[in-house]
């Protein structure tokens, strides 16, 4: 029986690695139809740079904590960075599927409707690292001797720890769409995960400036993997060592969510109703 | 090829009236009420045959076909398609069917309907040069060559249901579900499409299970039909057989070079329709002969047609009449 499984897991990733380049190709070509959209997207993530000002400003009469006016910089403008780079719409677009039965065309294809949205995602990932370039200079800037240019090993774990928060976003974003075949509202639940995503991630105060209670709590809570653990790798906020401990955690939370979305895809199969048609 | 046993869907559906207090008392107390969709309903279907699924709106039609096709669990009941069990949706079950809904699609909307078919090819991991031969062979049978480069969104909805057929056909399946395909299109566009799933099923011998609001595509298409009301199975069987029990009569249609005497029409049967120059009569299938000759010889007759009465009329006496929760019968 295992064997079984085993040739048809085999059989199954084979075939996704073969119908994956067409998916990217086709979710890049539709990405260009959606280029001003991207754009206004890309000008809608002004928080980072509000709270850089803010907190540049709290700063300029003396560093608080670890953080001098540079480190605000490096950190908020390294916060933008992976947001855009992490971003992610797969919430909005399956709540949307499952209520609207727009999810039956995917079901119909033999491949999971997550590969395919995945390829949709990632295929936004180069268009935005083009638009966002001009900020790396800045980064430069502001924290050039931090930043991992020379270190391959630092480099390593800090492009690690942006895919890997890239897909634990994916597959929060996977679990809470999914809630849709249960729940009317499970949008609403995405704004109580982004409310507490806010802050326990670092998105809004690095995580150390906050109550230690706080920041003790939030390193037992996926948020902080999702946008702080990869901002403060990739400025040198995390020593190595440190860093590697983290991606493991990191790597965790990302196994738990996988199995949580699977095991809760195949329970919202049997309540999807594909209404509408 | 397809077998049915018993076949139950129930849905839980959440009521509540219009307003505002309903809405606020809906938050704290929910009225939620259970809607059989489908019951009991079982039924085989041989390779090669095209069904025709009747019935009125909300008879359960479109929810059994998505059964079929594995979109929906059954409350109950068991459905085989080929070897397989739907709702498993293992890869060799979804490479045998296709199920087209005119009311969903599958095109990328931003995207030209080629785009498409290069996702599907490769989704179903599909041989290039067989799939760019099947792909050349329905693009050229429903004449959409200069279409398949346009985006989606610019396409009529006719243009987009024929490049939705040949998305849903790419792979050749061997069952084909279809939900209302001519939803929408004007009456040339219907008969085209409707000629293209009959070539189709000629020429590959699939499987045929059709919907459709328009009994022209059910009466053109389908030999053998089940009707479905309120969940139930009420009908299965041949379609010219129910039309005969249900009006076993003949429609004779007649155009005059002049206006007929007073009188001289109803002599020969029932009126049904009328107008100076044109008149339709319903006459007992064994009196046709007699009819004919006779309004041959007094009429002004310059056309003259024998018909079966439309199908629309048959169903709707034959639904009219028949009770909700009526046994299944079987021609």
């Amino acid at each position: 029986m295992s064997r079984r499984f085993g040739g048809e897991g085999l059989r199954a990733a084979r075939h996704v690695l073969r119908a994956y380049p067409a998916l990217l190709r086709v979710g890049f070509a539709d990405m260009f139809a959606y280029r001003a959209e991207l754009v206004i997207w890309l000008l809608t993530m002004n928080m980072p740079l509000v709270m850089m000002a803010l907190w540049t400003a709290v700063a300029a009469t003396g560093p608080v904590g670890r953080f001098g006016q540079r480190e605000f910089v490096a950190y908020y403008l390294g916060m933008l960075l992976v947001r855009i780079l992490t971003g992610s719409w797969l919430v909005w677009e399956l709540t949307m599927e499952i209520r609207h039965g727009t999810l039956a065309p995917r079901l119909l294809r033999p491949i999971h409707p997550l590969w395919a949205h995945s390829a949709m995602q990632l295929a936004a990932v180069p268009l935005r690292a083009v638009l966002v370039s001009p900020l790396l200079l800045i980064l430069y800037w502001a924290a050039g001797e931090r930043l991992p240019l020379h270190e391959p090993e630092r480099m390593a774990i800090a492009v690690a720890a942006i895919a890997g928060a890239w897909l634990l976003l994916f597959l929060i974003m996977a679990i809470i769409g999914t809630l849709a075949a249960f729940v009317e509202s499970a949008l609403s639940i995405f704004d109580v995960w982004l409310g507490a995503q806010a802050v326990l991630s670092g998105y809004l105060v690095p995580l150390e400036l906050l109550p230690p209670w706080v920041s003790h709590a939030a390193r037992y809570m996926p948020f902080r993997y999702i946008l702080g653990f990869p901002v403060e790798t990739l400025i040198g906020l995390e020593s190595t060592t440190s860093a590697l401990h983290e991606l493991g955690v990191q790597a965790l939370f990302i196994a738990g969510s996988l199995v949580a979305t699977l095991a809760l895809w195949r329970a919202a199969l049997r309540r999807f109703a594909a209404f509408g048609g | 090829m397809i077998r049915a046993r018993n076949l139950c869907k129930t849905y839980r559906v959440h009521r509540r009236p219009p307003g505002l207090v309903a809405a606020l008392r809906s938050v704290v107390r929910r009225r939620y009420e259970e809607v059989r969709a489908v019951v009991d309903v079982s039924f085989d279907i041989a390779p090669g045959e095209r069904v025709g699924f009747l019935g009125p709106n909300g008879a359960g039609k479109t929810t059994a076909l998505k059964i079929l096709s594995g979109l929906l669990y059954p409350t109950s009941g068991s459905v085989t398609v080929g070897d397989f069990v739907p709702q498993e949706r293992r890869n060799e079950f979804l490479h045998m069917i296709t199920l087209v809904m005119g009311q969903k699609q599958q095109l990328l909307w931003d995207l030209p309907p080629a785009e498409t078919f290069a996702m599907n090819r490769a989704l179903f991991d599909l041989p290039r040069r067989e799939a760019d031969a099947t792909q050349k062979e329905l693009v050229d049978l429903l004449e959409i060559g200069p279409l398949i480069g346009k985006p989606t969104r610019q396409l009529s909805l006719g243009e987009r249901m024929k490049c939705e057929l040949v998305a849903a056909l790419l792979h050749r399946p061997r069952v084909l579900f279809l939900d209302e395909p001519t939803i929408g299109l004007d009456v040339s566009m219907q008969a085209r499409v409707r000629d293209f799933i009959r070539r189709y099923n000629e020429s590959t011998g699939a499987s045929v299970l059709l919907t459709s609001h328009y009994m022209e595509d059910v009466a053109a298409l389908c030999p053998r039909v089940i009707v479905i009301d309120k969940g139930h199975l009420i009908y299965d069987g041949d379609l010219r057989t129910l039309a005969r029990r249900i009006r076993p009569e003949k429609r004779i249609t007649m155009h005059f070079s002049s206006v007929p005497a007073p009188g001289e029409l109803d002599r020969l049967g029932n009126c049904v329709a009328r107008s100076d120059l044109q008149a339709t009569l319903a006459v007992p299938a064994a009196q046709v002969t007699e009819a004919v000759r006779a309004a041959l010889g007094r009429l002004p007759i310059s056309d003259i047609s024998v018909e079966d009465p439309p199908l629309e009329e048959i169903m709707q006496e034959f639904l009219g009449g028949q009770p909700a929760n009526g046994g299944a019968k079987s021609a």
